[in-house]
């Protein structure tokens, strides 16, 4: 019997590790074990080959040019804005904005609407596990309207109180912007209940995709959010390239970001009319390399199958977090019950600086700090968190290793 | 005096190269480092105040000079032992000495004891930003010191 249909591919981590060239390199004479994956990614070699193919066969400026080049050129960058529509499941294309990162993203709305719509005395609100790219700009709105900034606590767990949320949306409450997975704590947020619950009072909701993007499957009509921000290089992409979505009514509404070439209709010394979405928003000749090259990133999750590497992400997590707590004296920092693509943990009488500094000479990467996420670390009185984060390609031999590595390593420090 | 002195700089150096040429692996090397930032004697609590700390680092680094008899003494301490450790070797190598050697002072012993990575992670364990400082205390004390004698 011959099977007509596609049969699915088995998820084969040995395969997919063969397809991330850097994942073959040696850090002090060890193969390199990366768990730095929150931080950024690693690039698939479909990913890099994009990025010279571009420039070996097709550079050009997009959008203008009549030439070959420039329609292959357009036609590419405007093949990864379809791609992008379809990742996070967007009614259009016209939804989709590309901008440097999650952090462009929010600033774009921060200045174009916020400055449009936030009035003295109203109120935006934040989580306690935000990052400082989901802070300082609605500090400095605030600031510039005299709006008021109101924090959703953070439990001991590592959740958002959901009643305390409740209790701080009024009529006041403008925006709601909150992260969907924590990077400090890898917390998954109910954002879908908040955003409901926000717009029962009148609010409008911008999700901090960064972290999320890359481990959830994403259904912005299903969530029903009014904004979503993302990095293209948490999801296997370059750096350099983000994408901001929002409903169609609030971009069409919101006065311009930058005012440049490719963002405009017509220009006269006394007067200009800008051109119709996305492209009101995108001011200048754009990151075209990098943003043709995560449709290659795009291409490349949705042929492994996201499912799938969610399956093995959880799978890794689980293992990971069942190791690291049978650690003497290491507790692991952000217990929610759910939770994806990352663990943080800190050892009685280390310092989280000093694990980082020795796990890299034994070729493990891994962030310690606080994350970006101050106010968060504050909350657990901590001066910051050993963070290992995990992607597709990473391996339960790999957890082992981070495992043996912090035996060994707590022995030389205690 | 001051050549003397600049000997001893350059003899503590060389005899912490010396220590280190010992080892062979990268975990003797880092056990000696936790070993002396073990043994750095803590900093009294009154002395760990915001503007005794240095700025940029991922631990906590604090840092107290004294000028005396025309040299400059150094204390520090650090939440984080690795970089207590380094810090140690610092003071060992700069404290005790007048301002201008410390300014003059080129520390090539941090990289011959492979140790300059340490240099390059700068906003991640700030010994760069420690070395700056003790420059920084040493010139401030030159200035002073040149200012009465004018
Ligand atoms: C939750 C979260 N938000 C925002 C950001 C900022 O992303 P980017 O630096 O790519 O703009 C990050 C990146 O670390 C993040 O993890």
């Amino acid at each position: 019997m011959t099977v007509s249909s596609p049969i699915s591919p088995v998820f084969d981590v040995y395969a997919i590790r063969q397809a991330f060239p850097i994942l073959g390199r040696m850090v002090k004479d060890k193969p390199l074990v990366y768990l730095d994956n929150a931080a950024t990614s690693q690039k698939p070699l479909a990913v890099i080959e994009a990025i010279s193919d571009y420039y070996s066969g097709y550079n050009a400026n997009i959008h203008r040019g009549i030439h070959t080049l420039a329609e292959e050129a357009t036609g590419a960058y405007e093949a990864t804005r379809h791609a992008v529509k379809q990742f996070i499941g967007a009614a259009s294309g016209e939804q989709i904005i590309f901008t440097r990162g999650t952090t462009e993203g929010i600033n774009l709305v921060a200045y174009c609407w916020g400055r449009q719509n936030i009035r003295a005395g109203d109120q935006i609100i934040i989580s306690g596990m935000e990052h400082h790219s989901n802070i300082v700009p609605w500090q400095i709105l605030c600031e510039q309207k005299n709006a008021l900034l109101k924090v959703i606590p953070v439990t001991e767990d590592g959740e958002l109180s959901l009643t305390a949320y409740q209790n701080l949306l009024t009529d006041q409450t403008k925006l709601v912007s909150i992260v969907q997975v924590s990077n400090a704590l890898g917390t998954v947020n109910p954002v879908k209940e908040m955003i409901a619950a926000a717009h029962q009072a009148g609010a409008l909701v911008l999700v901090d995709g960064a972290q999320s993007a890359v481990h959830l499957d994403i259904d912005v009509q299903d969530l029903d959010c009014d904004f979503f921000a993302f990095s293209g290089h948490k999801v296997y992409g370059p750096t350099g390239v983000g994408v901001l979505y929002g409903k169609r009514a609030l971009l069409e509404d919101m006065p311009v970001f930058q005012g440049g070439g490719e963002m405009i209709k017509e220009v006269t010394f006394e007067h200009t009319t800008y051109n119709e979405l996305p492209y009101k928003y995108e001011a200048g000749t754009p990151n075209i390399a990098d943003t043709i090259a995560l449709k290659a990133a795009l291409d490349f999750v949705n042929a492994t199958g996201k499912a799938d590497i969610r399956k093995h992400e959880a799978e890794l997590l689980a293992y990971a977090t069942e190791h690291l707590e049978n650690i003497p004296g290491l507790t692991v920092v952000g217990n929610a019950k759910q939770k994806a693509g990352l663990v943080s943990f800190v050892i009685k009488g280390t310092h989280p600086q000093d694990i980082g500094i020795l796990l890299d000479n034994l070729g493990i990467a891994v962030r310690t700090g606080h994350h970006c996420c101050q106010p968060l670390m504050k909350r657990f009185n901590l001066p910051g968190t050993v963070r290992a984060s995990f992607a597709m390609y990473n391996t339960k031999q790999e957890v082992d290793k981070l495992i043996a590595g912090l035996h060994k390593i707590i022995k030389m420090l205690l | 005096m001051i050549t003397d002195n600049n000997q001893c700089m350059q003899a503590s150096e060389k005899e912490i190269i010396e220590d280190f040429s010992l080892f062979d692996s990268w975990e003797d090397k880092y056990e000696y480092i936790i070993d002396l930032g073990k043994k750095l004697p803590a900093l009294d609590e009154k002395y760990k105040l915001e503007e005794n700390q240095i700025k940029g680092c991922q631990s906590a680094v604090w840092l107290v000079a004294e000028y005396r008899d025309g040299r400059v003494f150094f204390k520090a301490d650090s939440d984080a032992v690795i970089v207590k450790g380094l810090v140690s070797m610092l003071i060992r190598v700069l404290s005790g000495h007048s301002p201008d050697e410390i300014i003059n002072a080129k520390l090539g012993f941090i990289g011959e004891i492979g140790m300059r990575t340490h240099l390059a992670q700068t906003r991640s364990n700030g010994l760069l930003a420690m070395i700056r400082q003790m420059k920084n205390y040493a010139l401030v004390y030159k200035t002073i010191r040149t200012k009465k004698t004018q």
